[in-house]
């Protein structure tokens, strides 16, 4: 990786659901086209920390930064900045209302402000991108899961972000609909795109990320390459936790 | 047998009841026209301010709710008619029964929406967010028209009582269907044009409820 500034740029974050701490100074930069993946057991502030990134949550304190934007400055608009950060959810959340197309091209029509055509044919490019261009007219019901989380993505892309939050993309689909979801995302990676990911696809991490990051009760316990991270980490806590999961 | 058929359905008095009815028709139509888009639309207005963070917003709903769906319309209506007067404020007849639907029958459809805007999952929220739709936006684009979709049935079985409440505004002399009826029946001492003017009910209501039935059974079969 370059030392080019840094995309995301997250700085001693604290986070508290009442009085339960569930970020206890999160310090994490991503650079441009870095995929940065997130493991760690469930309830160590992994999918908080990606939430924040986006105020899908108020963090208490720290900084975050996207491309030099202070998100949390007083007075960012932060629909703006939201349109510079693509994410794609665990449950997919498309539109039921509105078919593929049309959850693509909402936020291009509504925020954007572009009309019907410019957004329809962004839109298709962008379904075409994860591969679903011929499913445009189709509603989410009838779509797979794992078509469903493709057309998420594309509604994600459509905005041409400059970095994408994966959480858990792939937790909710049956075990053979994860690689057509994986297969997109390597897609990205390769195009280039700045990536966040919390999952426990380890086969993908080990294969597509630069970087792993443990975390554990709020924290960020160790990071490196992948290679680094699965095959000798320091902390027998990771060790224990890359245990459980191979057994399943 | 005859004389039920002479006091009940007999057609020479239908004949000569059948203008008034008529016109009593065509106001129960106008009345239904106004005070339907007129609740509809206050109803989604009353959810959407139970929406708001605003714990006293919130309070002021609830009592607002409260007492418009336990206080009698017929009541609120002869109070805006005939006591507002007193306080220079005559909204005449038609804007009597306008204003006391509005608060009528908005609680009654805030409600149904309120139902509808809770049954939206947080995520479909924090997916339209998250693509940089404004709160605004993503209600009237991504909460409000699934709402609306997911409580159907129940709008159009609020809708056909308010259609029949309609009815009420005979207090205030509108000559609305039922009126005309009753002024009729008492002309002709004969019950002929109430009976007319229940068919004329059925009959309007009858495709309502069927499509009111085929909205339920598809909810089931979705479920």
């Amino acid at each position: 990786m370059s030392d080019s500034a840094p995309i995301l740029d997250v700085r001693a974050l604290y986070k508290s659901f009442g009085h339960l701490e569930v970020l206890k100074g999160i310090d994490l930069q991503v650079k441009p086209r870095e995929l940065v993946f997130v493991i760690g057991p469930s309830g160590s502030g992994k999918s908080t920390l990606l939430r924040c990134c986006n105020r899908l949550e108020e963090p208490n304190s720290g900084s975050i930064r996207i491309e030099d934007i202070d998100i949390l400055a007083p007075g960012v608009d932060i629909n703006a900045v939201r349109r510079r950060i693509g994410m794609v959810f665990q449950s997919f959340n498309l539109y039921p209302h509105l078919n593929a197309l049309g959850n693509v091209t909402l936020a291009l029509r509504k925020v954007e402000g572009k009309t019907r055509e410019e957004a329809e044919s962004l839109g298709i490019q962008a379904l075409t991108r994860v591969g679903l261009a011929e499913k445009a007219k189709s509603f989410p019901n009838e779509l797979s899961g794992g078509q469903q989380q493709r057309v998420a993505i594309a509604r994600a892309l459509a905005l041409e972000p400059v970095i994408v939050l994966f959480d858990e993309p792939t937790s909710a689909l049956d075990p053979e609909l994860v690689g057509s979801v994986l297969s997109v995302m390597r897609e990205l990676r390769e195009s280039g795109m700045t990536m966040v990911v919390v999952s426990h696809e380890m086969r993908f991490a080990q294969s597509a990320a630069d970087r792993v990051i443990f975390m554990d009760d709020g924290r960020i316990l160790e990071q490196g390459p992948p290679e680094q991270l699965f095959n000798a980490p320091d902390h027998p806590r990771i060790q224990e936790f890359l245990r459980t999961i191979q057994a399943h | 047998m005859d004389l039920l058929i002479s006091s009940f359905f007999n057609l020479d008095i239908l004949e000569q009841a059948w203008p008034f009815l008529l016109a009593g028709f065509w106001m129960t139509i106008k009345l239904t026209l106004v005070v339907v888009p007129l609740g509809v639309a206050g109803g989604l207005a009353v959810a959407l301010l139970t929406t708001m963070r605003s714990r006293i917003v919130k309070w002021l709903v609830v009592i607002y709710v409260d007492f418009f769906r336990a206080f009698p319309p017929l009541v609120l209506l002869m109070f805006i008619a005939f006591g507002l007067p007193f306080l220079k404020i005559d909204l005449g007849a038609f804007g009597a029964v306008a204003v006391a639907f509005l608060l009528n029958t908005s609680s009654y459809y805030g409600e149904i929406f309120r139902a509808g805007i809770e049954s939206i999952p947080r995520g479909q929220y924090e997916a339209a967010r998250s693509t940089g739709l404004s709160a605004v936006q993503t209600m009237a684009y991504v909460v409000i028209p699934q709402a609306t979709k997911n409580v159907i049935p129940d709008l159009i079985s609020n809708t056909l009582e308010v259609v029949k409440l309609t009815s009420i505004a005979s207090v205030v002399a509108l000559p609305e269907l039922l009126f005309a009826a009753r002024q009729a029946q008492s002309v002709t001492y004969n019950a002929t044009p109430i009976i007319a003017a229940g068919i004329i009910y059925l009959v309007c209501l009858w495709p309502l409820v069927r499509l009111l039935s085929r909205f339920e059974h598809r909810q089931i079969a979705l479920h």
